[in-house]
């Protein structure tokens, strides 16, 4: 008895020690990469290839600085934040109106419009860039923050319209026709009770499309070609074009790209589970 | 009421409604239904981006059908697609399936394997980059795979991964594979938690197994979620561009090219915008066929 407990014990934690060593292995695999550009990004060209301690021994920010200065890194992080907010916003108000709509309000064609949206969403559309850079050369957007801004709140538009439709769909009918008995127009009802009730599904709308506008780089490589519109990704791949051989300043700067976007992940990760796991499995 | 001001508020009534998903009719219809019709329209012309249109019907997509770098780069992004459905899937329900039960750092685990995908395809792609770089200064590979092989003890296996075209497109495939597994694996361990427990105990009581609990009762339950994976892994990979863009530049043409970079060069580098227009209608149907394929498949799934 007591030596069948003794292997039973022991092979629970062979099989936990052997669990443990493979989810490390990968954790690690994931995670040094990103350790060893923010290493590089804190050394300078001289020590980069001698020191090989995992922590230097002398910790530089001379990097950050230029980057940020002479690789005009604080107008691409700049215009980065500016493109996210305004992006942002603009989806979280737009798709909400039109779900409140499509929950809610009656008029004709509404079921056409919402199927199409949903339809948007089903059918991918690889390259439809070529057709969006004619457009945007005709209305002479090219090189504009505006028309940057529009073409990236359509890229978000139908996923955040459907997952704020199924949400309103929820709300109950109680709480509205209380509303509207004590005088308040449909806008209100819009503004004072389903934007409050529908909180957990902004969040995860602000910031999946959050992530998506600060990741993007097509859009912003064929319709900016100014330098002082540029987000970070073009502008990081502008730098590694001009200064490729520089390493710890192009580490600087992708360490301004990946960090933000790491925090904001970090505070918020329950709404990325959440919305990712409720999309396929709930 | 009279009739006749009940049919003006019906009115007044619906395009007031009307008027809610009126900036999302109008932005759609400019950005998305627009460049959609102008995409197919586009296709049958012969156009350099400006000048005149000379309209040739089928003739893009007549040349498109004998054009070798273009069914090559459908045949890469292939690959990379295969890699990551198998090495990159099997890994993620793996995780999923240790992540799966009560064990210490469980949450750190899970906040970790979703750093990758939160990252950009740039950021990634350049950081990659460097880590493969295959030069030498000042005594030293530059970058960190090389140099580890070298002071290691393998300086033959030291090798310009990126430039070569024997390991150029394994080695993107893997990049895509370590930024992506996190998705999937998100996906499958939320798949995971909704299993209903009492099964696994009813199949212990049974005398079943650990495998043959895994093939009896965690797979067929995790089908449906399986299979959805599947579809954006497919969706996904497919058209992967900006990774391969910022680790090897447009460097190796009809070694590392995928469809998306064939359209992106059609219309950047020759100016053949209809012709990228046909690349883009075929490949888009291409990607439709297929997940509406699995996208039945994974109704079947679920009605079983």
């Amino acid at each position: 008895m007591n030596g069948k407990m003794n292997r039973y014990v022991f092979r629970k934690m062979a099989r936990s020690t052997l669990t443990h060593t493979f989810l490390m292995g990968v954790a690690i695999t994931c995670l040094f990469p990103i350790f060893w550009m923010v290493r590089c990004a804190l050394m300078t060209n001289q020590t980069v290839f001698v020191d090989e301690g995992l922590i230097p021994h002398h910790l530089d920010f001379g990097n950050f600085a230029r980057a940020w200065t002479e690789g005009n890194f604080a107008v691409f992080f700049l215009n980065s934040v500016v493109y996210t907010t305004c992006v942002v916003t603009g989806i979280v108000i737009i798709s909400s109106l039109a779900a409140f709509a499509f929950s809610r309000l009656d008029f004709p064609g509404k079921n056409v419009i919402f199927y199409m949206f949903v339809a948007a969403m089903m059918i991918p559309l690889p390259g439809s860039f070529v057709p969006l850079f004619v457009l945007m050369t005709k209305l002479h957007l090219v090189n504009t923050r505006l028309g940057y801004i529009l073409c990236m709140i359509n890229v978000g538009l139908s996923l955040s319209i459907l997952i704020l439709k199924t949400f309103f769909d929820k709300m109950p009918h109680e709480l509205e026709d209380a509303a509207r008995i004590d005088g308040c127009s449909k806008i209100g009802i819009w503004w004072h009770m389903a934007l409050p009730f529908a909180r957990p599904a902004i969040a995860v709308i602000v910031i999946f499309n959050a992530l998506n506008v600060w990741n993007e780089y097509i859009l912003a490589f064929l319709l900016l070609d100014n330098s002082n519109l540029m987000p970070l990704q073009r502008g990081l791949m502008v730098f590694q074009g001009a200064n490729g051989t520089n390493y710890p300043v192009l580490m600087a700067g992708l360490t301004m790209a990946a960090i933000p976007i790491i925090m904001v992940y970090l505070f918020m990760q329950k709404y990325i589970v959440k919305g990712l796991s409720g999309e396929v499995v709930g | 009421m009279s009739p006749k001001s009940r049919g003006a508020s019906v009115l007044k009534n619906n395009l007031q409604n009307f008027s809610f998903v009126l900036p999302a009719v109008v932005i759609f219809c400019i950005f998305y239904i627009y460049p959609f019709y102008k995409m197919i329209n586009l296709s049958f012309y012969q156009w350099r981006g400006i000048g005149p249109m000379h309209f040739i019907g089928l003739e893009n997509y007549k040349e498109l059908m004998t054009d070798h770098l273009w069914w090559n780069s459908i045949a890469h992004a292939g690959y990379i697609t295969l890699i990551a459905l198998t090495f990159q899937n099997a890994l993620a329900f793996a995780l999923a399936l240790a992540c799966d039960r009560e064990i210490r750092l469980k949450r750190f685990y899970r906040v970790v394997f979703f750093i990758p995908p939160v990252l950009s395809e740039v950021v990634v792609g350049l950081i990659w980059n460097w880590i493969l770089n295959p030069e030498m200064q000042n005594g030293h590979y530059i970058g960190l795979l090389n140099n580890f092989l070298y002071t290691s003890g393998f300086p033959q296996l030291v090798h310009d991964w990126l430039a070569d075209p024997k390991t150029a497109l394994t080695t993107i495939a893997i990049v895509n594979s370590w930024k992506g597994f996190g998705w999937g694996f998100i996906i499958m361990l939320a798949g995971l938690q909704t299993i209903d427990k009492q099964l696994y105990e009813a199949a212990r009581i049974d005398g079943a197994g650990a495998w043959k609990t895994f093939t009896h009762v965690t797979v067929p339950m995790m089908l449906p979620v399986l299979l959805v994976v599947v579809i954006l892994t497919i969706l996904g990979c497919m058209q992967v561009f900006v990774l391969i863009l910022a680790m090897v530049n447009e460097g190796l043409v009809n070694y590392t090219d995928v469809p998306v970079t064939r359209i992106f060069s059609a219309m950047q580098n020759t100016n053949q915008f209809g012709y990228a227009c046909a690349e883009a209608v075929i490949f888009g149907m291409i990607l439709v066929c297929v997940s509406f394929i699995l996208k039945k498949l994974s109704d079947k799934a679920k009605q079983a």
